[in-house]
Formats: structure tokens, sequence, C-alpha cells
């Protein structure tokens, strides 16, 4: 079986962003960086496929040249090769992204037989590359899988709702987008981390086309503007917790 | 004018739809679509919101969700209504609908917007980084795609008379009907409490040091009545079920009040519960950000402070 996982370098930027002067970017200079985190579950479920019914699992990823670093994080868990489709180092917007990943997979003499994204990127919330890379693909696809299973040619999806679960089937080629909670993924081995660095990676470049969803600025989200009335120090605050239990009426 | 998918389910309305009627009804006409037959029955509220017309989108393989074939049916109807505008709720429905429907035109489309201006180019207000930052964007097209950022929008009833309805039977080829729901069953929930209706919410992140902190977090939780949350680091570890995460990667949630105990306020996790009335956090280290969302702080140990408030909201009753 080949894989083919699609991952995105992102800032780690924990409990605060910080921007740019110029209000362009999220200030890195004192982040490290990593894949969006329901991406970790997707190159998890990459893994455990080819463990479980041989093949090879690709990784993709459309970034600056130091998303290599991601790429063998990733090799490092068991991914086979990777490709690295190198920007400008500017973001691109949607559609152009999805045309660089569809040329690259495209290009390939490989024939995945299941392209699985992460359900949505850390920082650009677009919701919308995967289903693009389908269309132009002409794969159908299944979005936001949190329970999975590949046997007889198709592959079976649930997807969580308030309700329960729902169910759907794809036939494979197919494309899905899963969420945290399908698995847990699991950390490189030693020996993982030292195989990752002789395994290939595949550098191309791309060119943007003309953006049409275009940022112009970027601001961070007022939090609450009063901040927060100290209890206290430890068991001292628990009366004055208590109290404020009363009042907003949970006791 | 302004067309707004509206989500349902099997004929139930997604609540949150009221919002994008609401957000469509600031920038001119409103009209509605449904996808599916079982629709019909939304244009009474739909016309309270705002809404003048429904379109019903009806097919004999449409008789349940089936995002592809939305997407079809929305382009097929957007080429004959010729709207300026096709919103729908910020939701995964909402969004992932939309986008077939921005992919089938080969147009932008803009996720999460909590403002929209119409023009030459449109300029939208969205979310990124799970609410944390908001983007001021241009989108490049005559035809805007957007979806309502779910907290940027209260519904606002407009009083108005039921919807006319205008069905239409788009014409759908098997790729489009190829991926739907077969099957249902009720998963994870337990049918007590869940997370996203609990009124009261205690929650444990990395501060808890492991599955036996949480029993504790329980005891608590159930003497308030409410439910167990976590933090993703819990989940990853494997002390609790993934179905307590909350987060932008787990549950969206905004109870009454929200006790994040050991929690120290990951932008992910804060996506997860800012919008909860009153925030409560207990965490040792004072500088943690959690306290920037919370209203009220306790700097000390949960392991010392949640026993201390066992016994006396016991002893409180």
């Amino acid at each position: 079986m080949n894989i083919l996982v699609c991952i995105k370098r992102v800032p780690l930027a924990g409990g605060t962003l910080i921007l740019t002067p110029d209000k362009q970017d999220i200030e890195t200079k004192f982040l490290g960086f990593g894949i969006s985190p329901h991406e970790e579950n997707a190159v998890e479920a990459g893994v455990q496929l080819i463990e479980q019914m041989g093949g090879e699992l690709t990784l993709l990823t459309l970034g600056p040249t130091d998303a290599e670093e991601q790429l063998r994080a990733s090799l490092a868990v068991g991914a086979s090769r990777a490709i690295l489709v190198e920007t400008d180092g500017q973001e691109w917007d949607p559609q152009g992204t999805a045309a660089a990943l569809v040329e690259a997979i495209k290009a390939e003499e490989t024939k995945f037989d299941l392209i699985i994204f992460g359900a949505e990127s850390a920082d650009s919330a677009g919701y919308q590359i995967h289903i693009r890379v389908a269309h132009a693909l002409g794969l159908p696809i299944v979005t936001n899988v949190k329970g999975m299973r590949v046997e007889n040619g198709k592959v079976s999806c649930d997807r969580v709702v308030p309700a329960g679960r729902e169910h759907y089937e794809a036939p494979l080629p197919s494309i899905i987008t899963v969420r945290d909670g399908l698995n847990i993924p699991r950390y490189p081995s030693v020996p993982g981390r030292m195989q990752a660095r002789k395994k290939p990676i595949d550098m191309k470049k791309a060119s943007p086309r003309v953006p049409q969803l275009v940022k112009l600025n970027l601001e961070v989200a007022p939090s609450k503007s009063t901040g927060a009335e100290i209890l206290g120090n430890g068991v001292e605050a628990v009366p004055a917790l208590v109290d404020v239990l009363k009042k907003i009426g949970t006791i | 004018m302004i067309l707004v998918l509206v989500d349902h389910d099997r004929g139930e309305l997604d609540q949150l739809s009221l919002r994008a009627l609401t957000a469509a009804g600031k920038l001119g006409d409103v009209e509605a679509v449904v996808i599916g037959n079982d629709g019909a029955g939304l244009a009474g509220i739909v016309g309270e919101y705002g809404a003048k017309v429904l379109h019903v989108a009806q097919h004999a393989d449409l008789t349940d969700y089936t995002p592809r074939a939305s997407g079809a049916a929305l382009a097929e109807l957007v080429g004959k209504l010729k709207p300026q505008a096709v919103l729908s709720a910020g939701s995964p429905r909402g969004n992932e609908q939309l986008a077939h429907l921005a992919a089938i035109l080969d147009i932008p489309m803009a996720a999460e917007c909590s403002t929209i201006t119409l023009g030459s180019p449109h300029i939208v207000h969205r979310a990124r980084w799970a609410g944390n930052l908001i983007e001021e964007a241009e989108v490049r097209s005559e035809l805007l795609v957007a979806s309502i950022f779910a907290f940027s929008t209260e519904p606002e009833s407009q009083g108005g008379a039921a919807a006319s309805i205008s069905e239409f039977t788009p014409n759908l080829s098997s790729d489009d009907t190829l991926v739907k729901v077969v099957g249902r069953d009720a998963g994870e929930s337990k049918g007590g409490v869940t997370l996203t209706d609990a009124k009261v919410i205690v929650s444990g992140g990395r501060g808890t040091g492991g599955p036996d902190g949480f029993k504790v977090i329980e005891e608590l939780a159930s003497l308030l009545g409410g439910a167990v949350g976590c933090s993703r680091v819990v989940t990853s570890s494997g002390w609790r079920p993934h179905a307590e995460q909350v987060g932008q990667t787990g549950s969206k949630v905004a109870p009454d009040l929200y006790l994040a105990c050991g929690i120290s306020g990951a932008m992910q996790h804060i996506a997860g519960m800012k919008n909860s009335k009153t925030i409560i956090a207990i965490n040792t280290d004072p500088e943690a950000p959690i306290f920037k969302y919370a209203d009220y702080a306790i700097v000390g140990d949960l392991h010392q402070v949640l026993p201390a408030l066992v016994t006396a909201v016991k002893s409180a009753k």
C-alpha cells in the first residue's frame, strides 16, 4: 500500500502570540517549530497502515527549506521518504498551496492508494486545501476522521458528531483528513532518528499563483481585559473560592 | 442577494446556521438553501431569521449528508441566482460544503469570518490560530464564499414570515454522491452529561501528574453536577479518553463555570474554553497564560487545593 501524508511546518506558539512589527507574521525568533496537531495523527495513521499492510509511506510538505526539520522528525517515526516543495518563504493562499501539492503528487511515479491530511492547520485554518486537492485529482474525500479501517480496497471512516459517530466509506484511492484522538502518536526512537538522517528528501521548487485570498495584516484577538481576580495562594484561597461558587450559583 | 447554506441533520436545524443568516442580513437581501428534501420543514425558522426564499435541493440520492453533492448543488444554484455571496456557519460541515463549492468553481473561500464588507475586492476579518489571531484579508473574486465564525454573531430573530419554498433538482454525478453518511452509532457518548452540554466542567492538565490526579477532579465534578474535561497533553499521554479533551483539537465548550486545574493555557486549549461564562484557574505558576483568560485565579497546587475544596463544598451544601 502506498500512502502519502501531507504536513505543514508551523511555529509551536505555546500560550502567547507576538506579531512582527509589520503585523504580517508571528514573531518566531524565540519559538520552536513542529507540525499541526492533527498531522501528528496523520503520520501515525500512515505508519500503522504500512506496518500492518506493507508498502511505503511518503511525506509531502510545501514550505521553506527549514521544513526539512519537520520531515526528518516524521521520517524518524517510520515514514520512508519525503518531498519538500520549496516556497519563496511567503505564505501562499489556499488555491496556490493546493495547486502546488497537486503538481507534486501528479509528478510522482508512485500512485498513492491513500492520501492523508490533518483536519486543519494550526495557523491558517482555511479548511479547504484537502478538498481542492481531491477535486483536482478526481479522488473521493472523507474529512474529520476519528476512526478508520482499510480493507477490501476501501477505507471505512468514523466521524465524531455531538450525537455520536457517523460512518462513511470510500473506495481506494481516496483522500482522508484525520483528527486528534484517531490514535496516540509515537515518539521517535534513537535508531529511528539515526535512520531518518539518511532517508531521501526530494527537493522541488514551485512558483506561486496570483493569490486571490490576500492577507493584509494580523491582529492578536483581545483576551479578557480586566484580568483575573486573585483569590489567594494554595488552600488559604478555598473559602474565597467557595464564596465565588455560591455567587455564580454553582452551589 | 446573499445566499445562506442552512445546514441540517435529516431535517433538524443546525443552530449555528441562524448566526450565518443574521450575519447575511447585515449585508443585503437574504435567501437560504437547504440540501435534501427533509430540509423543507425549515422554511418557518429561516423566514423568521430573515430569509425571503428557501431553495430546496431535492434529489433521490440526497437522503443524508453528502458533502460533495452539496457543493455541486450550490454551484448550480449560484449559476442561476448570481448572488453576491454564499455564506454558511463556520462549523465542520459548513466549511466542508463551502470548500467543495469553492473547489468546483475554482474561486477563493474565506473561512471563519467575523466581519464581511462586500466590494471589489471584498474585505473580511477571519479567525486564525483557533481564534487567537484575527486576519484582515482581501478576497479577490466576484462571488464571495465565506463561513461565519461561530462566536462573532449572535442570532437575531427578524420576526419574518415563513420563507417561500423554491424546489430544484441539481444534476449530480455518481462522483458527487459517492461519499455520504452510511450509518451511525452512539460512539463514546454515554448518555449522561456530555462535555458540550455540561453547565460545569472541571478540567485537568499536565499538573495533575497522571491518571491518579483525576480522582479528585472526578469527585469535584460529580459534586458540582458537572463533567470532567482535560487538556491535550492528558489525552496524548493516555491518561484520559480523548472524548474529554477540551480545545482546538477536542471539544469547544462554553459552560457556566470552567474550573481549569493544572492547565497552563496553551492557545489550542484556550480556543476550546475561552467563551465559558466564568473561568477559575488553579495553577502553581503565577505567570501561567491561563490566568490571562480567567476571572478568578488561585496560585497553588491542585493536589492540595482540590481536596480542601471538595471538603468545603460538601459542608457548604
